[in-house]
């Protein structure tokens, strides 16, 4: 299951940051992925958000920094109910 | 179904390869089945890198706006290419809409925008009013409207003056809950009531000047549901009031407004009739048994029938293209009790066995509008399907149950006018009367290749005993697609599936659209060297996809096996049965012999054989033991 989210997670990244899939791994970050600013990443939580039909929180925003993270997270509230 | 990924590999493949047509085809698919955020950022990238190579109408959008609007470019500018639209978009400074309007050298009319949406809202627009509403005296209210109709007033005096754009403003939204609570709705002036004569005050500059409308912005919350639309958590943080699952809503809304100003209009409805106009099948079930009234199940229906009257006053053409025999049909529309749509109310009729993207053509052509301008209803997504894989049609989706057709009617954005002329509301009238039958012949691009997209699969078996019922019930009730006409009962059935001089086969078929059930029924009788087919028949459902000629040829080569030298098959005609008149002529049968009842054919197995059609897998069941 981890690991269908991180390849949805990856997927909806790329296809956000307009970038091949290979180039978003898991220890991708907002440091090492340029087209990662804040206006693709308001992109990126309402992609992920609509696809997984989950809420964050500002907090979590803010922490969203890797690829791996936001896998997790979101497997997090999957798991865990909303 | 392919998956997501194939599909795009695909698309990138036909990129690759300069197939731009089908690039864009399939773009356009992945869109209407998923149009989510990933996917609208994937297919905009990918209709960049071909825009120059297709003809697509260039448009251009300024966006004005006193919240984050950034989210929902990506979304408008996928639904617009996917209807063949290359939208530019510019985004105006966040809350710089009055100056952007009133600085005749700004970077709005710098753009030169052919549409212009003012994307604002009641708590920016007047805060005061939003925020403070208690603290506001009643004179104060007034003040505060008053002087708020009066900048709205100037702004779109402004706009006229300098561009000749349309311009779409949003209408005010209501609090989720007024500051006042309850005793907001008891006052002489409440909050909600200012929020109104505001929302009057921009009606009346729409009305006043040409080009401007209003998006009831507070209708399209009030639909979706307040409390679901608004995400204070985006909207206190990055000022975004609208939650993820819901930008797509407001996208929809503003192409409804996008299609008639970019003139990517339909101007006529073409609908199937069988469990479409109607629940169930005319030519089957006849006058008594279609579902269609005032009362569940036919309410369903008559519905969807009200929100095509409510086209029809609204100038949209009306049109029928259905596989049934015309009579039937004709004898539902002229004189079933239940129908809201009669004869007169449609433009032009394609009532046969032909396929259907070749009846929308003709439609087409005999109507005098492109083919681009026919939207097409039906209840089943295998036509759907062929048609969208065909034609530039504008296909509606129709959900599973019938109870949500209208709905999806009314939801599509293809038949919205920004203005209605009388000769709007007499033009459905007009080409109704106009209604003359040209015959015309075209070819069609391959049907091979759609067959083989649906992923046929049958099943043969002998019939076995949880199966009479069924089997039984085939016989009885189909009239159609039926050479013989026989009814069994169960009983009958049963005996002759126990004899050794008789097989009964049944047939059940699936494609990738889902499984149909057992729909087909053929009984042999084998004597020496004949073996004669005393009954074969198929449900409606699945006419019209070559499988019945799998199930034939199953059948010959079954009569092959037991020796038999010739397969012979009477076709007596019906009232209802036209539709196979020619089918064992088609399948290489010699005619033998004619008399009042019907017609023999006859072919020759060791001659020959029918060959099942290389699209269909075809699974044999063998005979259980009995």
């Amino acid at each position: 299951m981890t690991e269908l989210v991180l390849v949805s997670v990856r997927r909806i990244a790329a296809d956000l940051f307009d970038i091949p899939l290979e180039q978003v791994l898991p220890h991708s970050s907002t440091a090492t992925i340029e087209n990662w600013d804040s206006l693709h990443h308001l992109n990126l939580v309402l992609g992920l958000e609509g696809a997984f039909d989950v809420q964050f929180s500002p907090e979590e925003i803010a922490k969203m920094q890797t690829v791996e993270s936001i896998a997790l997270l979101v497997q997090n509230k999957l798991s865990g109910g909303k | 179904m392919a998956s997501d990924s194939d599909r795009r590999e695909v698309i990138d493949e036909a990129l690759q390869l300069g197939q731009w047509a089908k690039a864009s085809t399939m773009l356009a698919e992945l869109w209407h089945q998923q149009p989510a955020m990933a996917n609208a950022a994937y297919i905009v990238s990918r209709y960049q890198r071909m825009s120059s190579e297709l003809s697509m109408m260039p448009y251009r959008l300024g966006l004005l706006r006193s919240f984050t609007v950034e989210p929902l470019v990506p979304l408008l500018r996928a639904a617009a290419f996917a209807s063949g639209v290359n939208l530019a978009v510019q985004v105006g400074d966040f809350n710089a809409y009055a100056q952007e309007i009133l600085n005749p050298s700004s970077h709005l009319y710098q753009f030169k925008p052919d549409a212009v949406i003012l994307a604002i809202q009641a708590r920016d627009l007047l805060p005061d009013l939003w925020y403070r509403f208690t603290e506001l005296s009643p004179e104060e209210v007034e003040q505060v409207i008053d002087r708020t109709r009066k900048d709205l007033s100037d702004w779109v005096k402004t706009f006229r003056c300098y561009s000749k754009a349309h311009l779409i403003i949003h209408g005010l939204e209501m609090p989720l809950r007024p500051s006042a609570g309850i005793l907001d709705a008891q006052g002489k002036l409440s909050q909600v009531e200012a929020l109104r004569r505001l929302n009057e005050g921009i009606r009346s500059l729409a009305r006043e000047y040409p080009g401007v409308y209003i998006l009831d912005y507070d209708a399209l919350v009030a639909l979706h549901g307040r409390l679901r639309w608004h995400d204070e958590g985006k909207w206190l943080t990055v000022r975004l009031p609208v939650a993820a699952d819901c930008l797509i809503h407001l996208t929809n809304e503003w192409l409804r407004f996008l299609h008639p100003v970019t003139g990517k209009v339909c101007k006529a409805l073409v609908t199937d009739l069988d469990n479409t106009l109607w629940g169930g099948i005319i030519g089957e079930d006849g006058m008594s048994g279609i579902q269609i009234g005032s009362e569940h199940p036919g309410a369903a229906y008559q519905s969807l029938q009200r929100a095509m009257l409510d086209l029809y006053q609204r100038g949209i053409i009306l049109a029928v293209c259905s596989k049934n025999n015309p009579s039937d049909a004709m004898e539902a529309l002229e004189n079933h009790p239940g129908m809201l749509l009669r004869p007169h109310h449609f433009a032009a009729l394609r009532v046969n066995w032909n396929d259907k993207a070749q009846n929308l053509r003709e439609i087409a052509s005999e109507l005098n509008i492109g083919i681009d301008a026919l939207a097409f209803l039906d209840d089943s997504p295998v036509e759907r399907e062929w048609v969208r894989s065909q034609l530039p049609v504008a296909v509606i989706d129709l959900p599973q149950d019938p109870m949500g057709y209208a709905e999806a009617l009314r939801d599509s954005p293809f038949f919205e006018r920004l203005t209605l002329s009388d000769e709007d509301r007499e033009r459905g009238r007009y080409y109704a009367e106009e209604r003359q039958r040209t015959e015309l012949k075209g070819g069609t691009a391959s049907l091979e290749d759609f067959y083989g997209s649906l992923q046929m699969e049958v099943e043969i078996a002998s019939v076995t005993p949880r199966m009479l019922t069924r089997v039984a019930q085939l016989t009885q009730k189909t009239n159609q697609f039926n050479l013989t006409t026989r009814r069994y009962t169960e009983q009958q059935i049963a005996e002759m599936s126990a004899s050794t001089d008789w097989r009964v086969y049944s047939l059940q078929a699936r494609d990738r659209f889902g499984d149909n059930g057992l729909v087909g029924v053929a009984i042999a009788r084998f004597d020496g060297d004949f073996c004669e087919i005393d009954s074969f028949l198929m449900s409606c459902r699945v006419v019209g996809r070559t499988v019945e000629t799998a199930f034939l040829s199953h059948v010959a080569a079954e009569a092959l096996h037991r020796d038999a030298r010739y397969l012979r098959g009477w076709y007596l005609p019906t009232k209802k049965n036209d539709l196979v008149k020619d089918f064992y002529k088609s399948h290489g049968f010699k005619l033998i012999g004619e008399r009042e009842k019907g017609s023999l054919w006859e072919f020759g197995l060791n001659n020959g054989c029918i060959r099942t059609p290389k699209w269909i897998s075809c699974r044999i069941e063998e005979a259980n033991t009995q």
